[in-house]
Order: C-alpha cells, then structure tokens, then sequence
C-alpha cells in the first residue's frame, strides 16, 4: 500500500475493476458509456452535472476526471464555480433542513 | 505585444531543437511509445503517400497577431515572405500536375503577402479551386484590407477561419486581446457578402482549436454549439465547424513546456492513437509548399523543417510520379493528427 490513500496513477487503473469481478464491471462500464451519450442531455450537460457530484461526493478521482472533461466540452471557470455552488448549497442545505427536525424535537420536549 | 519565439531569441525557435525534444523530452528521459512503432503495428509503416490532390501553400510567416498555440511561430516580426518568382513554379507545378485540383494558402495572414491577390488570380485562371486560411482580423486589421470578402467572393474562393470558441474569454486567451471582438466584425462582414448563407454557395468553416493541453471534443456536438451560440448572440451564420487538435510544434510546444503539461499531452496524444484515423492524415493526398519553396508532406513537417523525402525536394523540380515514389517523414508529433478521431487542416479524418 501507499502512504496515501489517494494516488492519481489510480485513476488510469479505474478499468482494471474487472480483474476481481469481470461480469459486473464490465456491466458498468458499459452503463457508465452509455449515461454519458448525448440523449435527452448532450454530453456537454452530463459532464457539468458529473462535475457537481463529484464536488458532492467528494471524490478526488472524479474531480480530476471531470475538470479537465467539463472545460475541455466548452464550460467556462466561472460557470464550473456555480455548479460547484450548487452543490455545495445541496449539501449545505440538506444540513441545514434538518434543522426543522431539531426545531420539532426541541419544541416536543420543551416547556 | 507579444514577440515571435524566433524575436525572443527562444531555443525553440530552431527546428532541430524542437525535434531534440520530441524524441526524448525536455529531460533526455522521455520515454513515449514511438510513433513508428505504432504505425507498424497498425500495419501503416512505412507511410506511403496516395494520389496528390492538395497542394498547400504557406506563402509567408508574417502575421497581424501572435497567437499562443501557433505552429508557425508567425507573427508581425516575421520576415519570410514568398516571392513572385516561387509563385510562378507553384503555377508551374500546378499547369503540370491536372490532379492537383485543390490549392490551399496559409501563413501567417496569407493576405500580408504583396502578390497574394495577384498569385489567387493566377491560380484560378488554371481552374483550381482555392482555399484561403484568413485568420478574420486581417479584413479589419486595416483599410486596404475591408474589400477581402469581396475580393474571395469575385474568385469564388472558400474561406477556412480560425475561431477558436464562440466566447470572448477563451478565444482572446488564446489569439490575443481583442481578436474575439475583431473577429465577429470580419464573420458579420463575410455574412453580408454572402459567405456562410445558405444558397449563395460561398463558403465559409470555422476552425476549433483547445485553448490549453487537451484535445478537441466531439466535432459534430461543437458544430451544434457554435450554430446556435453565433447565431443567437451575433446572427452569425457558417458552413462546418473543423475541430482540429494543436500539435507541439513552435508555440504550443512552448507553452507545454512552460506549463508542464509536456509529457502528459504527449501521453494523452498516443493513448488516443487511432489506425483508422492514422490512414487517413492528411499528408497522404497534399504536398506541402513552403515561403521559399522546399516541400514537406505537411504543414508541421515544414515547421520542424523536415523535408520531403526525396532527392527533388523544390517546387521548381515539382515531379508528382517521382513523389509518389516517397515515403512520408514521421516523427512523434504526428500523435496529434492521429489521436481520436484524428485531425487535419478539413478537421476531424474519421
């Protein structure tokens, strides 16, 4: 093992799933493909959306993975910041909605 | 502004130091699959050329702007301009060799040259279709220069300008400040004079270029992109849109470099190798002029001064049967006409 347990050579190696279990990653990668398609979405809107949830997730492989593909597709930094927002104000928010379930139980056991 | 590699006095502006670090990088220690090997493998080696139809003409490195990623390093310092009497062996050539239908003419601004209204003239009176890579601000860079539209579109000529995105921002990054907003202006001139509207068969494409280290995204989802950006913020019409990937070649290997983003690119460029694409690069059916007249298989051979294989290698002994005898010069930078879905002067090969 590393001394990390983030290296970024790992990223490269996300195919190398398969080795341990063939049928299912080869399963995901497939799906994985076809998600990132244009469709109802272009590719170019996938990839703003996969840049905020790995700001949400926060996970550093793919973090690396879609800055580089978001602006590569044509987003600009300051609309890349606004996705990041937008899902720091998910999380943030989803914080702080519980409040109101603080707010109730305080209130059913208070005076 | 900013001054040419060549005007810095920049080490890159000798070819044999650019070809020193293709091979083995910066370091010495650069280890990339070699491209050769590649093309073996793909069973694409040795690279033989296909019937000419293309004959490219830089006829000039001078340049109104400087821009970052440029291949040629032209700028406004640059002196090498192509003479009249180069010209008259290009029509020579061209008079000799009927299957040479399509005559491209780059530079820098290919407009800077004094003879160049007079060689497109030339060049038509022998029934060639020619295509003019205008760089959009030289048509305003100047007054002498508002008539260009006018001038291409009494020659019936086909009109290939660089572009780079459809934003400000990243166009101005990568071409100089103000170049966006100059370029609108000459697009909206070319639009009224009918080029890129629908019916007039004047033709205008647009080129893509990645402003940083990285390679163009799918060409047929950038067209869409910059149909519906230019025409909602600028009524701005065009043809195709070219995607084309920026080699490591003058500039842009410089800032690579500087960057360091060198290696990386170069890997990214090789893990993209595609076959299908690598049958198609474009050196296989153009010859490459350049100001002075030596041949080179392509544009970017010419600026790593890499001449044509082949004993005749001037425009003046221009034998199309003894080229075609030739093998295609190679090296390392030719991974970026070869990753993805490949690329060349029209854009993408696959």
């Amino acid at each position: 093992m590393n001394n990390s347990y983030y290296n970024p050579a790992d990223l490269k190696k996300f195919g190398n799933i398969t080795d341990f279990q063939q049928a299912m990653g080869e399963k995901f990668f497939a799906w994985y493909g076809e998600v990132f398609k244009d469709g109802e979405l272009t590719a170019r809107e996938k990839s703003l959306i996969a840049l905020a949830v790995s700001h949400a997730v926060q996970c550093p492989y793919c973090i690396d993975a879609y800055s580089s593909d978001a602006f590569e597709k044509g987003w600009s930094e300051g609309q890349m910041m606004e996705a990041v927002h937008v899902a720091a104000s998910i999380r943030g928010g989803a914080s702080l909605v519980h409040g109101v379930q603080m707010m109730n139980k305080v209130k059913e056991i208070a005076m | 502004m900013i001054k040419s590699l060549q005007a810095q006095h920049n080490i890159l502006a000798d070819a044999r130091v650019q070809q020193g670090i293709l091979m083995r990088g910066r370091s010495g220690e650069f280890n990339l699959v070699p491209f050769q090997q590649k093309l073996l493998e793909s069973r694409l080696f040795p690279l033989a050329p296909l019937a000419l139809e293309i004959m490219q003409v830089n006829v000039g490195k001078m340049c109104n702007q400087v821009c970052k990623h440029c291949h040629v390093d032209a700028g406004p310092d640059r002196k090498e301009i192509m003479t009249r009497t180069t010209m008259l062996q290009c029509l020579q050539a061209l008079e000799n060799n009927p299957g040479l239908q399509i005559v491209d003419l780059t530079g820098g601004a290919p407009e800077l040259n004094p003879d160049f209204r007079w060689f497109v003239d030339e060049i038509k009176k022998l029934k060639r279709h020619v295509i003019v890579r205008c760089n959009l601000t030289i048509i305003v860079a100047n007054k002498k220069y508002n008539d260009l539209p006018a001038f291409y579109k009494s020659h019936n000529i086909e009109v290939v300008s660089s572009l780079p995105f459809y934003t400000q921002d990243r166009t101005d990054r990568q071409r100089g400040s103000g170049v966006f907003r100059d370029s609108i202006k000459a697009l909206q001139m070319l639009n009224e004079t009918g080029y890129g509207i629908e019916g007039t068969g004047l033709i205008l494409n647009l080129v893509y270029n990645p402003a940083g280290a990285f390679l163009p995204p799918s060409q047929d989802a950038l067209t869409r992109e910059y149909k519906m950006a230019l025409k909602s913020t600028f009524n701005i019409f065009f043809n195709n849109l070219y995607a084309i990937t920026n080699l490591p070649i003058s500039r842009f290997l410089d800032y690579l470099l500087q960057s360091g983003n060198y290696e990386q690119y170069m890997e990214k460029l090789a893990n993209a190798f595609n076959p299908a694409a690598a049958a198609n690069v474009m050196c296989r059916n153009t010859i490459s002029v350049g100001w002075d007249g030596f041949l080179y298989d392509c544009d970017f051979n010419q600026m790593l001064e890499l001449k044509v294989d082949h004993s005749l290698n001037h425009i003046s002994q221009f034998n199309d049967e003894s080229l075609q005898k030739r093998n295609i010069v190679i090296g390392q930078h030719c991974f970026g006409c070869t990753a993805g879905a490949g690329s060349s002067c029209g854009g993408v090969v696959t």
